[in-house]
C-alpha cells in the first residue's frame, strides 16, 4: 500500500488480498477480552470530520484505539471557509500539531487528495463527498466474502448495487473493487439517478447498469441498497418517495425473490420504508450488522498498514 | 509627448517587412528603409507587428479584491501581454452599477496609464439579475459605457434580457451575456458534466446549460433587433447555434477565451482548483469545434476571462474553490500555438480575432486599427520563433492561479506600444 | 508497499535446500524433539495442564511435533495453539508492515496453565519478549516456559530457553535457516 488511501484505485489485488488477511485477524481480536493491540504505540490519529458521521468515525476512532493509536476526534463542521480559512490552512493548523494519520470526511469531492498533498501525514479518505468512500467498500467485499466463503469467493459473483448513484461515494468506490475482485456488478437506478456519463465509465471498468431491478434482481448474489436522501425529491430526481419504493426498494415482495443465502448490504444509515423495507433490513440474510463489525477489523487492517511499518519517505 | 521611435524591420501581420516611425502618438511612417534620423531605433527583425490587442473580458478586481490584483497590476499584466486596451467587468466590489463607480474604474486605468481600461457596466443592479443597473447615465459618463454585463452570472431572467438588449439600443450598447442557465448549472456546477463529473462526483456544468441561453438569447436579439455578445462560448452546441443565428442575420458576436481553444476537463481529473473556471473546461470534442469556430469567423474573438484569485481563495475543497484563472499574459502565445502554428489563422487573422473586432464590438475608438500611417500607433511585437515557457512566479499579476504553468506556448510577446510610447520592451515592463 | 502475508511456499518450488553447512538434518530435529519433549514431562511432572503455543510461521509445526510426541509417551493429548507476534513487535517501524498470523487459543485458554512458547531459533530474545507482551493480552498462565529448536546465542535482552534442541555457536554475520517438511517441503538447519 502506499503511503495514503484516497481511493480504491489505489489499491492492487495484492493490497486488498493483505488488507483482508489483516482484517480477519482483527475480527478475532474484536472476540478478545482485551482489544487491545500494541501496533500503533505513540501514533497519532485525528479524525477530521467536516461532515457529520457517527458511524464512521466511531468505527475509524474504535479501530486506531484497538491498535494503541492515540485518537482525537476533530469536528470542522460549519466549514471554516465560512470564517475565511482555507481548507489548507486548517488542515495544516491541525497537521502541525504531530500527527501520524488525518483520518478525513469531507462533504466537498476530491477534498482527501487535496489534503494528501498539504500534509506530511497518512491520509485516509473517510469519504469525501459524492466521489469515494473507499473503506467502506473494503468492509462491504470483506463482508461479502466470508459470506461467499473466503478468499477468491467474489469471483463471477453477481452483485447488484441499486439507488441514488449520483450521489453515492459508497457506489463510486464499490463499483471499482467488486469489479477488481472479479464480482460481476450490475448497478441498479432511475436514469436521474445514474451518475453523468456511466454508459462510456461502466464499458471501461466494466459493470452493467439497468433501469429494472426486477430484472436484476432474480440473477443477484448479493444485494447492496444505497441510502437515498429525501431531499433528492425536491431536486427532481424522483416524483416521490411511494413511486421511488415501487421502482427501486427492496420491498417484501422483492425479498421473496431474493434466494434465503443472497446477503442483502446498507452502508447506513437506512430509510426504513424507503429504499429498505423493515422485512428486508432484519432478515436473516441482512448484512448490516456484520458491516458494521467488519468496519471496524477493516478500519484497523488499514491503519495498521499505512501506520505501522517503516516510514514512508 | 514621446519620442520618436523608429521600428526596424518588423513583420507587419506576418507577411510584409517594414519599418515603422512612431511621432506623437501616431505611426507617422510605415515603409521599408525609414531614415532613423532623431529616432530612438527599436529592432524588429524576426518581429510580427500586429495592432495593440484588446481583451473584451477582464477581471482586475479592485475595488474590493485588491489582494487578488488592482488596476495597476492588471494593467501591467495586459501590457506584458501585448494589450493595449481591456474590458474591466463589472463584479467588484462594489459593483460597476453606476456613472460614478464606472469613472472610478477609468481613472485608475489611465493613472496606471498602461492600457486603456473600459469599465464594463453591470446589466442589473448589484448583479441581483432583477432591476437594470443605470445603464444610460454609465454611457454618459466620462466612461461612456458601451459593453454591459454581468459575467460571473447570467441575466437569467428572459423579461430582463429582452428590456437590457431593447435599453442598449438607444446608444449602441452590447449585452455580453455570460451563458448559464441557473437551473441548468447551479452555483456548485463546477465540472463539465460527463464521464468525468460522474466519476469525480463533482457538480456537473452541463454543455446544455450555456447552450440554450445562447439559443434564447439570439432569439431575443432577434426579437428586439438588438445586438447581443455570447461571452465565453464553451461548447460546440453554442458554435452551432451561433453559426444558426449568423446565417439568420442576427446581429450576435462571440469571443473564446484562450483556456477554451486548449486545455480540457480531463485535467480536473485531480482536483486541482487552477484548473476551475467558469464555464468550465470541455471535452476535446468541444475544444476542436471552438478552434474552427474562431478560424471560419462564427466566433469573432478571443477574450481572457483573466480572472485572478488570491492563493486562499483557491486552496480550497475543489467545489469551494474560486473559479476563475490568469490570462493576460498568456493569451497571445496560446492562440500563437493553437490557431497559427496548426496552421488555421494567420496572423491577420489573429490581428482580426484579437484586436480589430474585439475593438469594433466594444466600440473603442482608437483600437484595433490597420498598422497605417496617421494611426494610433497601438500595437504589438511577437517572436514567433521564441517560445514561452510559462513561469507563474514570472508573472506580474498579482495572482498566481495560473494554469499554463510550466507549458510552452507557440510565441512570445517583446514589446506593447500604447500611442506610441513602449509600455513593455524585451518582453518586460518600461 | 506492505508485504504479503507470509504463506508458506508452495512443497514443489521450496524443496531446494538452503545453501550452506547442514548442522541438523531431520534424524538430528526429530532427536531434538523427543528429547524437548521428555524434559517437558519431567519437568512438568507429567502433562496435566500443559498448553504449547507454537510462534508462527514454524514455531507452530514445531509445538505440533511436539505435541505428538507426548502424546506417544504419555498418551495425552496436549493442547496445542499458536500466537502470533507481528503487532507487538518493537521492530515493527523498521520494517514495511506485514500482516499478522492467526493467534490461535486451545479452548480451555490460557489462564491457570502451564504455557510453553516453542519457537525455532532463539536469537536477540525480542521475539520471545514480543510473545510475552501478546500473552499478556491474552489472558494469564501460571507458568510459561520456552523451548526452541536452535540456541544460537546473542541475546539482547534477559531472556534464555527451558529447552533447547541444540545450541549453535554462531556468529552474528551468519545467517542460520530452518526448513520444515510442513511448511517447507524440506527439512534441516543450516548455518552460512
Amino acid at each position: 500500500m502506499r503511503k495514503h488511501l484516497l481511493s480504491i484505485d489505489d489499491l492492487s489485488v495484492d493490497d486488498v488480498t493483505t488488507l483482508f488477511t489483516t482484517a480477519a485477524e482483527m475480527h478475532d481480536v474484536q472476540h478478545r477480552q482485551v482489544k487491545k493491540l500494541p501496533a500503533l504505540r505513540g501514533r497519532t490519529i485525528i479524525n477530521l470530520f467536516f461532515e457529520d458521521s457517527t458511524r464512521t468515525r466511531s468505527s475509524f476512532e474504535i479501530a486506531g484505539k484497538w491498535l494503541s493509536a492515540d485518537t482525537i476526534n476533530i469536528a470542522a463542521k460549519g466549514s471554516s471557509a465560512s470564517k475565511g480559512e482555507s481548507l489548507r490552512d486548517t488542515v495544516l493548523t491541525i497537521a502541525a500539531m504531530g500527527v501520524d494519520a488525518l483520518v478525513v470526511r469531507h462533504p466537498a469531492s476530491g477534498a482527501a487528495l487535496q489534503v494528501s498533498q498539504w500534509v506530511d501525514a497518512s491520509v485516509v479518505n473517510a469519504g469525501d463527498g459524492t466521489h469515494e468512500h473507499p473503506s467502506q467498500a473494503l468492509l462491504d467485499a470483506y463482508t461479502l466474502q466470508r459470506r461467499f466463503g473466503g478468499p477468491g469467493s467474489l469471483a463471477g459473483r453477481h452483485v447488484a448495487i441499486v439507488g441514488d448513484l449520483t450521489h453515492s461515494r459508497v457506489f463510486r468506490s464499490n463499483v471499482l473493487l467488486l469489479t477488481m475482485l472479479g464480482a460481476e456488478v450490475t448497478v441498479v437506478a432511475p436514469p436521474t439517478l445514474m451518475p453523468s456519463g456511466v454508459g462510456s465509465w461502466s464499458r471501461e471498468v466494466g459493470f452493467a447498469t439497468s433501469y429494472d431491478l426486477d430484472e436484476v434482481l432474480p440473477k443477484a448474489d448479493a444485494v447492496m441498497m444505497l441510502r437515498v436522501q429525501r431531499e433528492r425529491m425536491s431536486g427532481g430526481y424522483f416524483p416521490s418517495a411511494r413511486e421511488y419504493t415501487v421502482g427501486y426498494g427492496l420491498t417484501r415482495d422483492r425479498l421473496r425473490v431474493l434466494g434465503p443465502d443472497v446477503p442483502i448490504c446498507h452502508p447506513g444509515p437506512m430509510n426504513r420504508g424507503l429504499e429498505i423495507a423493515a422485512d428486508a433490513a432484519d432478515a436473516a440474510q441482512s448484512a448490516v450488522l456484520e458491516q458494521v463489525s467488519a468496519g471496524v477489523a477493516i478500519r484497523m487492517a488499514i491503519l495498521y498498514h499505512l501506520l505501522a511499518g517503516e516510514e514512508t519517505p | 509627448m514621446s519620442d520618436t521611435i523608429l521600428v526596424k524591420g518588423a513583420s507587419l501581420y506576418g507577411a510584409t517587412t517594414a519599418d515603422l516611425l512612431l511621432r506623437d502618438g501616431v505611426l507617422a511612417e510605415v515603409g521599408p528603409g525609414l531614415s532613423d534620423a532623431g529616432a530612438r531605433v527599436v529592432d524588429a527583425d524576426g518581429l510580427v507587428a500586429l495592432p495593440g490587442l484588446v481583451d473584451l473580458h477582464t477581471h482586475l478586481r479592485e475595488p474590493g479584491r485588491e489582494d487578488a490584483e488592482t488596476i495597476l497590476t492588471g494593467s501591467q499584466a495586459a501590457a506584458v501581454g501585448g494589450f493595449t486596451a481591456v474590458l474591466a467587468m463589472a463584479n467588484t466590489s462594489p459593483v460597476t452599477d453606476t456613472a460614478e463607480a464606472a469613472e472610478r474604474v477609468l481613472d485608475l486605468g489611465r493613472a496606471a496609464g498602461l492600457v486603456d481600461v473600459h469599465p464594463v457596466g453591470a446589466v442589473t443592479r448589484g448583479l441581483g439579475g432583477e432591476e437594470l443597473a443605470e445603464l444610460g447615465l454609465m454611457h454618459r459618463s466620462r466612461a461612456r459605457v458601451t459593453v454591459f454585463s454581468d459575467d460571473g452570472r447570467c441575466v437569467a431572467d428572459p423579461r430582463v434580457m429582452r428590456r437590457a438588449l431593447e435599453y442598449v439600443k438607444a446608444f449602441g450598447g452590447v449585452v455580453s451575456q455570460h451563458s448559464q442557465d441557473p437551473s441548468l448549472a447551479g452555483p456548485t456546477s463546477c465540472c463539465h458534466e460527463g464521464e468525468l463529473s460522474g466519476r469525480l462526483g463533482l457538480p456537473g456544468w452541463p454543455g446544455v446549460a450555456e447552450e440554450v441561453i445562447v439559443a434564447r438569447d439570439v432569439m431575443l436579439a432577434r426579437h428586439t433587433g438588438s445586438r447581443v455578445h455570447v461571452a465565453h462560448a464553451s461548447t460546440a452546441g453554442t458554435v452551432e447555434v451561433l453559426r444558426w443565428a449568423k446565417a439568420q442575420g442576427i446581429d450576435v458576436t462571440a469571443e473564446v477565451t484562450p483556456h477554451h481553444l486548449l486545455l480540457t476537463t480531463d485535467l480536473l481529473a485531480g482536483y486541482d482548483p487552477t484548473f476551475k473556471v467558469n464555464p468550465p473546461l470541455r471535452p476535446q470534442e468541444d475544444v476542436d469545434a471552438l478552434r474552427a469556430a474562431l478560424a471560419d469567423g462564427t466566433i469573432d474573438a478571443v477574450a481572457t476571462d483573466h480572472a485572478p484569485h488570491a492563493r486562499h481563495d483557491k486552496e480550497h475543497a475543489f467545489v469551494d474553490a474560486a473559479f476563475g484563472m490568469l490570462g493576460l499574459e498568456t493569451a497571445l502565445p496560446v492562440v500563437a500555438s493553437v490557431m497559427v502554428d496548426s496552421g488555421l489563422m494567420t496572423w491577420t487573422d489573429v490581428a482580426r480575432v484579437m484586436s480589430s473586432t474585439p475593438a469594433a464590438i466594444a466600440g473603442l475608438e482608437g483600437q484595433g486599427r490597420p498598422l497605417e500611417v496617421g494611426q494610433p500607433a497601438n500595437f504589438v511585437l511577437v517572436d514567433p520563433a521564441a517560445p514561452l515557457t510559462v513561469d507563474r512566479d514570472a508573472s506580474v499579476s498579482l495572482s498566481r492561479n495560473n494554469p499554463w504553468h510550466g507549458r510552452t506556448l507557440g510565441a512570445s510577446v517583446v514589446a506593447t506600444f500604447l500611442r506610441g510610447v513602449p509600455t513593455v520592451l524585451d518582453g518586460a515592463l518600461v | 508497499m506492505s508485504a504479503p502475508p507470509q504463506e508458506p511456499p508452495a512443497t514443489s518450488a521450496a524443496a531446494d535446500a538452503p545453501e550452506g553447512r547442514v548442522v541438523l538434518d531431520a534424524r538430528d530435529i526429530a532427536r531434538a524433539l523427543t528429547r524437548i519433549a521428555h524434559e517437558l514431562l519431567e519437568r512438568n511432572k507429567g502433562a496435566g495442564d500443559l498448553v504449547l503455543l507454537g510462534i508462527p510461521s514454524r514455531g507452530v509445526p514445531l509445538a505440533h511435533r511436539i505435541a505428538a510426541r507426548i502424546k506417544e509417551v504419555e498418551g495425552v493429548e496436549v493442547p496445542v495453539g499458536a500466537l502470533d507476534v507481528t503487532m507487538y513487535r518493537d521492530d515493527l517501524r523498521r520494517h514495511p508492515a506485514r500482516s499478522p498470523h492467526p493467534t490461535a487459543v486451545p479452548p480451555g485458554g490460557v489462564d491457570g496453565r502451564t504455557v510453553v512458547l516453542v519457537d525455532d531459533v532463539l536469537y536477540s530474545g525480542r521475539t520471545v519478549r514480543s510473545a510475552l507482551d501478546a500473552m499478556n493480552d491474552l489472558g494469564r498462565p501460571d507458568v510459561v516456559r520456552l523451548a526452541v529448536l536452535v540456541d544460537r546465542g546473542h541475546r539482547e535482552l534477559p531472556i534464555r530457553a527451558d529447552h533447547v534442541g541444540k545450541n549453535l555457536p554462531s556468529a552474528r554475520t551468519e545467517r542460520v535457516m530452518v526448513r520444515l517438511e510442513e511448511l517447507d517441503g524440506i527439512e534441516g538447519v543450516w548455518i552460512r
